[in-house]
């Protein structure tokens, strides 16, 4: 039943969808507003429709209604509830499911917000947003059918994948898409700017905190990623440069320098064609990521499916591309710059460097993800690229921007003059200094982090700085430090959000230049009461435990911290056997710490429990990444709030 | 740039698309097996019906060695008709179709052989030295093995008609 209430809920949807796409365009052609305003209700059916079809999966996964394919091949009968749910995004029919469904709301909030006040572009958005859900929703019928019926119903399923059955992997998706999704909508302004010839300013003012949020969720989907894969897959690390995290680095690179470069065009008229541009290949780079993950192309960690999707995304992607290139072109006489740059020492041209190094990085992730298939195609030769070549290429580019985004905010518009430029920065460049001068003398060796740490630093001041002299200039009209800063925070939100998204993209700096340089690791077999020392820990293994759960197996190590910090802790890192899984998957044990995270993995082990191998590490300052997470939300939050100072 | 050059633009994009479209043409999980091209090692098996199989004794005849497992759904599922089909068009003309199960419960594995109403035969790899040596990662995996017995192509996932078809017939001429 539920396969054939699902496919026709999908093949209507489809065909409200691509109706309404057609009959926004002709709408806004022709000036028909009731042809608009049909299109609308086609929008508002189709989010109907697809949350219709989210519900009957739920429905499906919580009744084991093993005659959804998709849901035997992903669920058995020892499933946990919880994982019951989050299992319809936990493969790839229901995470274009899940897709769908965001881009869904998105376009019902862009109709509700944008009806009136964007009246000649929101047609053409409509237009847009509803062929880009009609391409997932042709997906989902087509290329790789969710309701898909099998026959003979199993008695069980195969099971969700059980690295998947964490709570980090609830979230983990839904952050990504709501961030890849959400780049549709400054996508779509975009083409409606292109298409209508109104490439002014307008598009871009309307998308600014659409572009945040998706900015938002697609750095929450990195983290919450990188917090997967760290206490997961039990291999100590956060980021490991696999094709499908740099899938959804690349569109956070190109996000993160057209957040910026919006910000000139705002301000000075310039840079029109490339934030067209950057907007466009932000939006291809999430089909790309798409195609990536899905197409099975390139390979990965991430062991997806392949098949049709793959032909299906490349296509669509190429519609994209093309189309958004031939508008470009078409419009190209309109998109010269009004302003002009005055001198290579202003806040012009720290952003433009800063959108280039972003972009530079976006292009060498690229290549290293497609290297091996250049390698391939030209050479015939099978190779990989690895982390040493991302790092090498990267590091000099990301430390350049910690700097830039020290500098960027506090020099002059137009020309910065010297007097603005000791204004701000003399003491900011001395604490640094200090900073660089006192990590060498506490005995701090690697290069690396003594100037990783001394840049943080620097620009930490700047923040500092200015917030000192603004909150100092308020004081002076008589407000109370805590009251002056607070309003200062309100009033210029904007500003001072982004100040924090600073903020918290240095205490992730931070955390990722400790943990590279200062954490330990070893690997040790103990025979039962024998200890381990690591890094100022001792570990004693105390035995091992068998138990059933219900849908593995599982042995349980007991280690117990003595002596010094920590002393009296138990950590239990576990292996767990799937019936349905090949080799055990490993539970990782761990103990977080602001500065030292204590992390246990069990590898080989005698039957009787006499003994057991054990990979122990101390992984340093890796929690600062996950603070780093809150503080961006904070960040964020205060950014998309409605600005206070026309009020004001 | 002169206006008639503009629309040259779009055109910057192809190559970066006719790359990704080369993608399919490969694959990268498909790493090339040491084994192909080699002797199929050799093993003695028995039966789940109690029959010995034995695959030094199917020289001069094309096997088509399949791994697989009853808790291996779907793939399994949708390839057993595949094998049960294809056994039975080219047993005369001397195609063998050798079922290994590997990693599994007894009665799971008879309970799969009696619902695919299978007639070829199918042994129990205990211990999984069988698949240790054809260095069977997951299941199902498949090899066809020539009459000279060397294994003469891996074929990992589900085989559909088609394979089995595309693959048997050259190893026959």
């Amino acid at each position: 039943m539920i396969p054939e209430l699902g496919t026709g809920a999908l093949l209507v949807a489809l065909t409200l969808a691509l109706y309404g796409a057609v009959a926004a365009a002709v709408g806004a052609r022709r000036g028909k507003a009731a042809l608009v305003e049909s299109a609308q209700h086609a929008a508002l059916g189709v989010f109907v429709l697809v949350t219709a079809c989210i519900l009957l999966l739920v429905y499906a996964f919580l009744t084991f209604d093993f005659s959804v394919r998709y849901v035997a091949t992903n669920t058995n009968l020892g499933t946990p509830f919880y994982y019951r749910i989050t299992a319809v995004w936990g493969a790839l029919e229901g995470s274009i499911v899940l897709w769908s469904w965001m881009l869904g709301l998105y376009t019902l909030i862009v109709v509700l917000r944008h009806r009136t006040s964007a009246r000649e572009l929101y047609p053409w958005v409509l237009t847009v947003m509803l062929s880009v859900i009609s391409f997932f929703l042709l997906v989902m019928t087509v290329a790789a059918p969710v309701f898909a019926r099998l026959s003979p119903v199993p008695g069980d399923g195969r099971g969700l994948n059980p690295l998947l059955e964490d709570s980090g992997m609830i979230t983990h998706p839904v952050a990504l898409y709501l961030g890849f999704t959400g780049f549709t909508v400054p996508f779509a302004f975009a083409v409606a700017a292109l298409v209508t010839g109104r490439i002014g300013d307008f598009w871009i003012t309307t998308t600014r905190r659409w572009t945040i949020l998706a900015w938002y969720f697609l750095s929450l989907g990195l983290l919450i990623g990188g917090w997967w894969s760290y206490h997961v897959l039990g291999w100590g690390g956060y980021w490991a440069w696999d094709p499908v995290e740099n899938a959804a680095f690349m569109p956070w690179l190109t996000g993160t320098a057209f957040l910026h470069s919006v910000m000139i065009q705002e301000r000075r008229r310039m840079l029109r064609l490339w934030n067209l541009a950057l907007v466009i290949l932000t939006f291809s780079l999430t089909l790309f990521g798409t195609f990536l993950t899905r197409s099975g192309v390139i390979a990965s960690v991430h062991a997806f499916t392949q098949g049709a999707i793959g032909v299906f995304f490349l296509s669509f992607l190429a519609l994209v591309v093309l189309t958004a290139l031939a508008l470009i072109a078409w419009r190209w006489d309109d998109l010269g710059a009004q302003g002009a740059l005055d001198s290579i020492v202003s806040r012009e041209s720290a952003f433009l460097l800063n959108n280039v190094l972003l972009v530079a990085a976006a292009f060498t992730v690229f290549f290293g993800t497609v290297f091996p298939l250049l390698s391939e195609a030209a050479r015939g030769v099978k190779v990989s690229v690895g982390a040493p070549f991302f790092n090498q290429v990267n590091v000099p580019l990301f430390l350049s921007l910690i700097f830039l985004m020290g500098v960027g905010p506090l020099i002059a518009w137009r020309r910065a003059s010297l007097d603005n430029l000791k204004r701000n920065f003399v003491w900011p460049v001395a604490a640094g200094a200090v900073a660089a001068l006192t990590l060498r003398v506490v005995g701090v060796r690697p290069v690396l982090a003594v100037t990783a740490l001394a840049l943080t630093v620097f620009v930490a001041a700047t923040i500092t700085v200015d917030l000192l002299r603004a909150t100092r200039a308020r004081r002076a009209v008589g407000e109370r430090a805590l009251t002056a800063l607070g309003g200062l925070l309100l009033r210029h939100n904007r500003r001072y959000g982004g100040f924090v998204v600073h903020l918290a993209v240095l205490v992730v700096a931070v955390g990722v230049t400790g943990s590279q340089a200062w954490s330990v690791h070893t690997e040790t077999t103990l025979q039962r009461g024998e200890q381990a020392e690591l890094g100022g820990y001792r570990v004693r293994f105390d035995g091992l435990r068998e138990s059933q759960e219900s849908n593995h197996g599982k042995v349980t190590g007991t280690f117990t911290i003595v002596g010094g910090r920590g002393a009296g802790q138990v950590l239990e890192p576990a292996k767990k056997f799937y019936p349905q899984e090949q080799s055990p998957i490993a539970y990782v044990d761990y103990r977080l710490g602001f500065v030292d995270d204590i992390y246990l993995v069990l590898g080989d082990f005698a039957r009787d429990g006499s003994s057991a191998t054990v990979k122990f590490q101390v992984n340093r300052m890796v929690s600062w990444i996950w603070i780093g997470g809150l503080i961006l939300t904070l960040g964020t939050i205060l950014a998309v709030l409605p600005e206070r100072r026309k009020a004001a | 740039m002169r206006r008639g050059w503009r629309w040259l633009l779009p055109l910057t994009a192809v190559p970066v698309l006719a790359l990704l479209a080369y993608g399919f043409r490969v694959d990268p999980r498909e790493i090339p097996s040491p084994l192909v091209g080699r002797p199929a090692a050799a093993f003695a098996l028995t039966s789940f019906d109690g029959a010995a199989v034995d695959l030094a004794a199917l020289r001069g005849k094309v096997v088509v060695l399949n791994f697989w497992a009853s808790w291996c759904r779907p793939a399994c599922y949708e390839e057993a008709p595949t094998l049960e089909r294809g056994w039975r068009a080219y047993r005369d003309r001397g195609v063998v179709v050798l079922g290994v199960d590997i990693q599994d419960h007894d009665d799971a594995a008879r309970t799969f052989i009696r619902d695919f109403r299978l007639s070829f035969a199918n042994a129990p790899d205990r211990g999984g030295k069988v698949s240790v040596d054809y260095g069977v990662y997951g299941v199902p995996e498949t090899f066809f093995i020539d009459r000279d017995g060397r294994i003469r192509v891996k074929h990992v996932g589900v085989v559909t008609d088609e394979i089995f078809r595309a693959t048997v017939e050259p190893l026959l001429r």
